[in-house]
């Protein structure tokens, strides 16, 4: 079996990239020395849009040209929110999300 | 106050620091094993699922990073993606610069492992009584990791042993973002920061198309912020 360098150095960068923005503003901001606003606005307001993004990310490659028409993806992640909304609990509606997707592309 | 540096009895902060953790164990072992069914089915085997749970250590970057292995990205795409996915761990390590000052020898582990679900535990600052505030806060965080691990593990090896088809178990990981993404949805108070994120990459998405839409999306989306900082930060309590 050969070794993967590629994928060794994809994985390399994501946790160095990672340590690098969890150690970061322990290096800049240093005792007596403020976070810029602009930096606490973007820390506010960026959380929200990437998880936008993920979504959106996740669900890139469904088909809706063709049957059946993201219909599954559709109807659970629809439950997934109405879980969520009902419960407050994220382990519950990802693990209820995950089984009714798993169930509705065997059956459709 | 009297902090002479050493916990009173050392037994007492490992079970306040379990009993502290218990709530993300069931999450992260959950979690961890959905990721290692996926890396599995992409062809990644245990040491693989192993090496990213220790040394990536975040929940949804291991998710997205299944999609980058799998589909051969860049190098660049994948330093990109990562700073985006993860930047608001900026945020939690800026809040916590304070807290974690005078960890000592625990700080750089501290930092390392300030995850999503790490935050939300120690971010208010509590410490049991009498012990070693910077102790108790590493082993919360060691704890952390080590279910984050075992499910990582745990999931690689049952990928391959289950005996039913665990096709559509990828939709763990958009149900993650769902989940989270509707629980942000209720507790802000202004929704347009995910708006933007929705149509922003969605116009992206159709425009750049499936492979190559996350980097100017994340662009298009920094730079509507930036434009709507104004707008956003300049209403109180917003609308």
């Amino acid at each position: 079996m050969s070794f993967d360098t590629h994928a060794a150095a994809l994985v390399a960068v994501m946790a160095i990239v990672t340590m690098l923005l969890r150690f970061l503003p322990f290096l800049i901001f240093r005792k007596g020395r403020r976070t810029p606003a602009y930096i606490s606005y973007l820390g506010d307001v960026l959380p929200q849009a990437i998880i936008g993004m993920l979504v959106i990310y996740c669900l890139k490659d469904t088909v809706l040209t063709a049957a059946p028409f993201g219909l599954p993806e559709l109807l659970s992640a629809a439950a997934v929110v109405a879980i969520q909304v009902w419960r407050r609990s994220s382990l519950l509606s990802i693990l209820s999300g995950t089984a009714i997707y798993m169930l509705l592309i065997r059956l459709i | 106050m009297n902090t002479d540096g050493k916990a009173p009895a050392g037994g007492g902060v490992v079970k306040s620091a379990f009993v502290t953790s218990i709530p993300v164990m069931a999450g992260y072992v959950v979690l961890g094993i959905g990721f290692g069914i996926l890396l599995r089915d992409a062809g990644y085997g245990v040491l693989w699922s192993l090496a990213m749970g220790v040394f990536i250590y975040a929940g949804s970057m291991q998710y997205v990073g299944v999609g980058l292995l799998a589909g051969g990205a860049s190098i660049l795409t994948a330093a990109l993606t990562t700073f985006m996915v993860n930047a608001r761990h900026l945020f939690y390590s800026i809040s916590m610069i304070g807290r974690y000052r005078d960890a000592g020898k625990y700080k750089p582990y501290l930092i390392f492992g300030l995850t999503d679900e790490t935050y939300s535990l120690l971010c208010d600052g509590e410490a049991p009584a009498g012990a070693d505030p910077h102790l108790y806060r590493f082993l919360v965080s060691i704890f952390n990791q080590c279910y984050w691990v075992t499910g990582c593990v745990l999931g690689n090896l049952l990928g391959a042993a289950l005996p039913f088809s665990t096709e559509g178990i990828e939709f763990s990981m958009t149900a993650l973002f769902i989940a989270s993404f509707t629980q942000q949805w209720l507790t802000s108070r202004d929704h347009i920061p995910a708006v933007v994120g929705l149509l922003g990459s969605l116009a992206c998405l159709l425009i750049f198309g499936a492979d190559s839409f996350l980097i100017p999306a994340m662009l298009v989306i920094t730079l509507a912020l930036t434009l709507l900082r104004p707008r956003l930060t300049g209403k109180g309590a917003g609308g």
